[in-house]
């Protein structure tokens, strides 16, 4: 077998209490063929980092519709970056203003999907950004 | 999983990555071990020239099965012992494992959601692992991956499997100690004396033991689960995962087996571990050989033949195998 699923995290950190997205989101990848490690609701930068860390995942997805995104998302770069993740794909999703972008990505997201995206053009993103296998 | 090494230039390169990654993460680095369990689940050829260079470091780490049917809490009982563990300042490793999709190979691996408490604490290490259309309620590489575990140097190795149904036993020879769990009012005695899961069992334990029934259950397993020939059946035990009300005795239970001599090298499950490991690896070798580009011809001739029943599906085996070892045994050219 070379061909190997590419393995995601789908984490929601943070205060907010709306995981409905997350979870659809996590059930259309594994329809995707991705395998989808789901942390669940509450989760600190560290608890996120850690989880990407020991899975070892190619992406990172949150999921965030509190509005901390300015606070939460560049701890989170932060923290994969100083921990030797850099390789690892930040996307983001949820309730995230245009505006917010730019400086999201100047942390280190390298895509935001907003409401409407569809589960496909996530797919295809993921698989065609994801960091190449060892 | 690899060229054997010293072979091509391939070999040597995986080899030499083995030696780092290995060296980090026997020092201490939490992110070269995730990459060598990567390579064990993807059988990349880093991952054999790893484990021959871990293999002899494992051995040490009682490695722990939690096994049970879908919902009987095995995430939110594992997340108990590890807490248990923690706060006697023991090192834990989780090995849990999730179903993928027989149609998609997707997965979703939610065990962490019940295992969140730790970011930032060394001593845990949580990993979690799609069956990858593995029967048995394990990943093909699962053992690999605990191997892995306890070279790095932790205590106890648990291995959480998929939901189980009846027949799902193989945690029975990839672990030292076999735990299965049961939710109360899941079914009569009948079902307790039913062939399969609770038959592999070194410990049974009645989880959920807050919800009606929970003692009865309980007796009930106790009374059917006698040993065979008049020896003891496993000890049944009730926990509250979710409170951890029976938590410290089944970890005491657990700890017990280590005494009783279930991590010998000799003890039966460790025999049959090694056996499996070793019909593994020969199934593997043998199946890569059968695979080489020189025996396509053969190959294709034979399952023309067996197809047009000219002959039978065993001595087209036979005549493989002759190619591959030569008639005298030795290995023949196809290598």
């Amino acid at each position: 077998m070379t061909e190997r699923p590419i393995k995601v995290l789908i984490a929601k950190p943070g205060l907010d209490g709306h995981d409905r997205g997350a979870k659809v989101l996590a059930r259309g990848l594994r329809d995707e063929g991705f395998e989808v490690v789901y942390t669940g609701l509450r989760q600190t930068p560290e608890m996120v980092v850690t989880a990407a860390l020991q899975e070892d995942v190619d992406i990172v997805g949150l999921s965030i519709l509190s509005g901390a995104h300015m606070t939460l998302v560049p701890r989170i770069c932060q923290l994969l970056q100083a921990g030797g993740l850099s390789d690892v794909l930040v996307t983001a999703g949820g309730i995230i203003p245009d505006d917010d972008v730019p400086a999201l990505k100047a942390a280190g997201v390298s895509a935001v999907f907003g409401p409407g995206t569809t589960i496909a053009e996530v797919a295809d993103y993921f698989r065609a950004n994801a960091r190449p296998r060892e | 999983m690899s060229p054997p090494a010293g072979g091509s230039a391939d070999g040597w390169a995986a080899d030499s990555r083995a030696a780092e990654l290995c060296e980090t993460a026997l020092a201490g680095d939490r992110r070269s071990l995730a990459r060598l369990l990567t390579a064990v689940e993807n059988r990349t050829p880093i991952a054999e020239a790893a484990l021959r260079r871990l293999y002899p470091l494992a051995g040490k780490a009682h490695l722990v099965g939690i096994t049970g049917p879908p919902g009987a809490g095995k995430s939110t009982l594992v997340a108990a012992l590890v807490g248990e563990l923690r706060a006697a300042g023991r090192t834990v490793a989780v090995v849990a494992v999730d179903p993928s999709s027989p149609i998609t190979g997707g997965a979703i691996l939610g065990d962490r959601v019940r295992m969140q408490a730790y970011a930032g604490d060394r001593d845990v290490f949580i990993r979690s692992m799609a069956a990858r259309g593995h029967a048995g309620g394990l990943a093909s590489t699962t053992g690999a991956a605990c191997a892995v575990l306890d070279a790095a140097g932790f205590e106890i190795v648990m291995i959480e499997t998929v939901g189980t149904g009846q027949s799902e036993v193989e945690v029975a020879a990839a672990a030292d100690t076999t735990v299965v769990l049961e939710a109360p009012e899941m079914g009569d005695e009948i079902q307790a004396i039913k062939a399969g899961l609770l038959e592999v069992a070194d410990l049974v334990v009645v989880n959920k033991g807050d919800r009606p029934g929970a003692q009865r259950t309980a007796s009930q397993l106790r009374a059917m689960l006698g040993g065979r020939r008049g020896q003891h059946g496993p000890p049944v035990m009730i926990t509250t995962a979710a409170t951890g009300a029976g938590v410290p005795e089944l970890l005491a239970a657990i700890d017990r087996r280590r005494a009783e001599g279930a991590l010998d090298d000799a003890a039966a499950t460790r025999l049959a571990r090694a056996e499996a490991e070793v019909r593994g690896a020969l199934a593997d070798r043998i199946g890569r050989l059968l695979a080489e580009p020189t025996l396509a011809a053969a190959r294709e001739t034979a399952v023309r033949a067996v197809a047009a029943h000219r002959i039978d599906p065993y001595s087209a085996a036979d005549e493989l195998l002759r190619t591959l070892v030569g008639p005298d045994g030795r290995p023949g050219s196809a290598r």
